[in-house]
């Protein structure tokens, strides 16, 4: 019988199998940020271990670093401590840091795949369940935590448990004005939060084919909202030239290997899923979410659903608790949400592609009264290419923020925080209660509708614009 | 690790699903570079309610979390694992867990427990009508006992017995360093490395 895409590269990557145990795994790539390593390094420097493969590792700072006024000392002592741990850590184990400053540094998911160290079929690992992202080149790519860190930088392995494969076939195309965004948080509505658990996703059909690299990576990054254990695209002409002259990807002889091998990373024709999804794309139309986990997503054009309506005991139970937080009442219209803050950004939305979008949205337009939009670039090297493309001039000439790389307003572990109470329309990936700082309340959206939400003051998509007088300067 | 065999204690009844790791221990918290210190920021949101079962006098001192399903899910933080043990759990039950979350119990200790969602709806019932019920989960029998609940629950073998020995995963996977190199030596050469940019 013929194997899946995520079949052909975890056997690929298979050190040891005996029967009654896990897989042992070799890991290509072990990406490393401040948050989930320190504990880590300290179990190396305990049982006097070293880091296996220096040269298969690497490590960013995004979760803690501020986003204005990089160039001064960090001012919450906590934060920077963290960040001096990791820089002593990567200088006593000799592993490649790029640190606040650093031209190649941003958000860990960012930086891999730009670097082109994300390539078709290899294992990446991260401390950081958005470690999804990189499946968008065809690599098995999943997020792990800190005792699975130390045990990566030990042995450059990992014992695997077996996974189901599921496949996430998406007919037809996107309509004009609907995202990869849009797709994913369709999907995640419709499979669940936990609908993925135990299931390597592989995305399929018209519409992903046609999806650029940038917009794979927004539907594998997510994969981790639906509990899968990762999400995967197959590789093809678009992977390939994304990838081809960028400074980690192969050159000469061992371009034409690596390409031999990466044709051959496709579901065979007669392998079978352990289960299948098909989703019409046609159909598809801008999602916003409106609770409190990311399956809790619906079209734009509909309301606030009635908790009373679902027949799952703990679903209504969920879905009454969701409302009661975010300030909600049944039957609101989507449209009628009122925001206080956009936040463009992200491991999931925070590429040039994205700022490409949303800055598309606001030219010639203005953030409305008493908004705060703040514009969060992946990495150093995509803020670069945007003020190469004047798109930060498009930015503060609407009256956003235009600020430096990092996770930022993703998480708030840095100063960009939402405060109790405050409503945002964000392009990141959790909806979670005080995800974006404590009482804050998220809806998850793609780039185009933030930019939209944040001129019409609403949760709006660019062709609600139409109706919103353009200012005249005076 | 700290082996885990069997444990008996009194159970909080945790009436939520999506218990998403964010709401275990909040993001602020993860700027500590230690493995302890955790338990003051178990469920920090929550907890400002003094209605919140976890402040309930009667359920003081338990060690047994009876949670809604998809427990754990969100962000990869072992934290949530260390927050919980911190706090002062030793096994947590619901009817569906997050992977990622659950694979960081288990290496650390924590008994994470499938049953079905009757059986924790009983479990719950259970602590609720009486909070100085105790509850024991046997991993060497696999077995949840309480009044009126007896319930097996599966764990795979080999994960059960790294846990009833309270084995360090890195020292067993070292004894194969072999295979490692071996296969090490078998990885082609278009393979990326980090340090070589051309």
């Amino acid at each position: 019988m013929g194997r899946t895409l995520a079949e052909k590269v975890w056997d690929d990557h298979v050190v040891r199998r005996v029967a009654g145990e896990p897989d042992l795994l070799y890991i290509d790539l072990h990406l490393l940020h401040e948050v989930t390593s320190p504990q880590a390094f300290d179990g190396l420097r305990k049982s006097g271990r070293r880091v296996r493969r220096t040269d298969l590792t690497i490590a960013t700072e995004d979760h803690n670093t501020p986003t204005l006024d990089i160039d001064k000392p960090i001012a919450d002592p906590v934060s920077r401590t963290q960040l001096e741990t990791l820089r002593k850590n990567c200088a006593e184990f000799d592993v490649r840091l790029h640190p606040l400053g650093d031209v190649e540094q941003g958000v860990v998911h960012v930086v891999g795949p730009q670097l082109g160290l994300t390539q078709p079929g290899t294992t990446v690992v991260c401390g950081d369940s958005h470690t999804s992202t990189h499946g968008a080149f065809g690599a098995l790519a999943f997020g792990i935590g800190t005792s699975q860190v130390e045990h990566v930088l030990a042995t450059q392995t990992l014992p695997m448990a077996p996974f189901r494969t599921m496949a996430v076939t998406v007919l037809g195309e996107l309509p004009e004005g609907v995202t990869a965004k849009d797709l994913i948080l369709a999907v995640i509505a419709r499979i669940g939060t936990g609908g993925g658990q135990g299931y390597v996703i592989e995305y399929r059909g018209e519409a992903i084919e046609k999806l650029s690299m940038e917009a794979r990576m927004t539907m594998c990054n997510m994969s981790i909202e639906a509990g899968a254990r990762a999400g995967m695209i197959a590789p093809d002409e678009t992977t390939f030239a994304y990838l081809k002259g960028r400074d980690h990807a192969p050159r000469g002889a061992d371009w034409d290997a690596a390409l031999d091998y990466w044709r051959t990373l496709r579901t065979d024709d007669d392998a079978v899923f352990d289960h299948e999804v098909v989703i019409d794309a046609r159909e598809l139309a801008p999602f916003v979410t409106w609770g409190t986990n990311p399956g809790q997503g619906l079209p734009l054009s509909g309301a606030v659903p009635d908790p009373a309506a679902f027949g799952d005991p703990s679903e209504r139970l969920a879905a009454e608790k969701a409302l009661e937080y975010m300030g909600l009442e049944p039957g609101q219209r989507l449209r009628d949400i009122a925001v206080d803050t956009v936040f463009v950004g992200s491991c999931t939305n925070g590429r040039i592609e994205d700022l490409r979008s949303a800055a598309a949205v606001l030219d010639g337009r203005r953030v409305a009264d008493g908004l705060r939009m703040l514009v969060v670039p992946g990495s150093v090297r995509v803020a670069l290419q945007a003020v190469e493309e004047g798109l930060d001039k498009v930015f503060t000439a609407a009256g956003a923020e235009w600020r430096h790389a990092g996770c930022s307003m993703c998480l708030g572990m840095n100063p960009d925080q939402l405060s109790p109470g405050e409503r945002c329309a964000s392009t990141s990936n959790r909806n979670f209660e005080g995800r974006q700082g404590k009482g804050g309340r998220t809806h998850l959206v793609s780039p185009q509708v933030a930019a939209a939400t944040a001129v019409a003051g609403h949760l709006a998509s660019p062709a609600d614009l139409a109706d919103v007088p353009t200012p005249v300067e005076v | 690790m700290e082996a885990f065999t069997t444990h008996t204690g009194r159970a909080v009844p945790l009436r939520r699903s999506n218990v998403d790791t964010d709401q275990i221990i909040p993001a602020h918290w993860l700027k500590k570079v230690t493995r302890d210190g955790f338990e003051d920021g178990l469920f920090e949101a929550w907890r400002k309610d003094p209605e919140f079962v976890l402040n309930r006098p009667e359920h003081r001192g338990a060690s047994v979390l009876i949670a809604g399903p998809d427990f754990g899910t969100g962000s990869s933080r072992e934290h949530a694992v260390w927050a919980l043990q911190n706090y002062g759990f030793k096994a947590v039950v619901s009817a569906r867990f997050a992977d990622i979350f659950r694979g960081n119990s288990l290496k650390n200790g924590l008994l994470t427990v499938m049953l079905p969602q009757e059986t924790v709806e009983e479990l719950w019932r259970l602590a609720e009508t009486d909070p100085t019920a105790e509850v024991t989960v046997d991993l060497v029998d696999r077995k949840v006992r309480a009044e009126g609940v007896d319930a097996g629950f599966d764990l795979d073998e080999n994960a059960r017995w790294r846990l009833l020995e309270g084995l360090d995963d890195i020292s067993i996977t070292l004894q194969n360093e072999d295979a490692i190199a071996a296969y090490e030596s078998r990885r082609p050469g278009y393979k990326p490395l980090t340090t070589q940019a051309v």
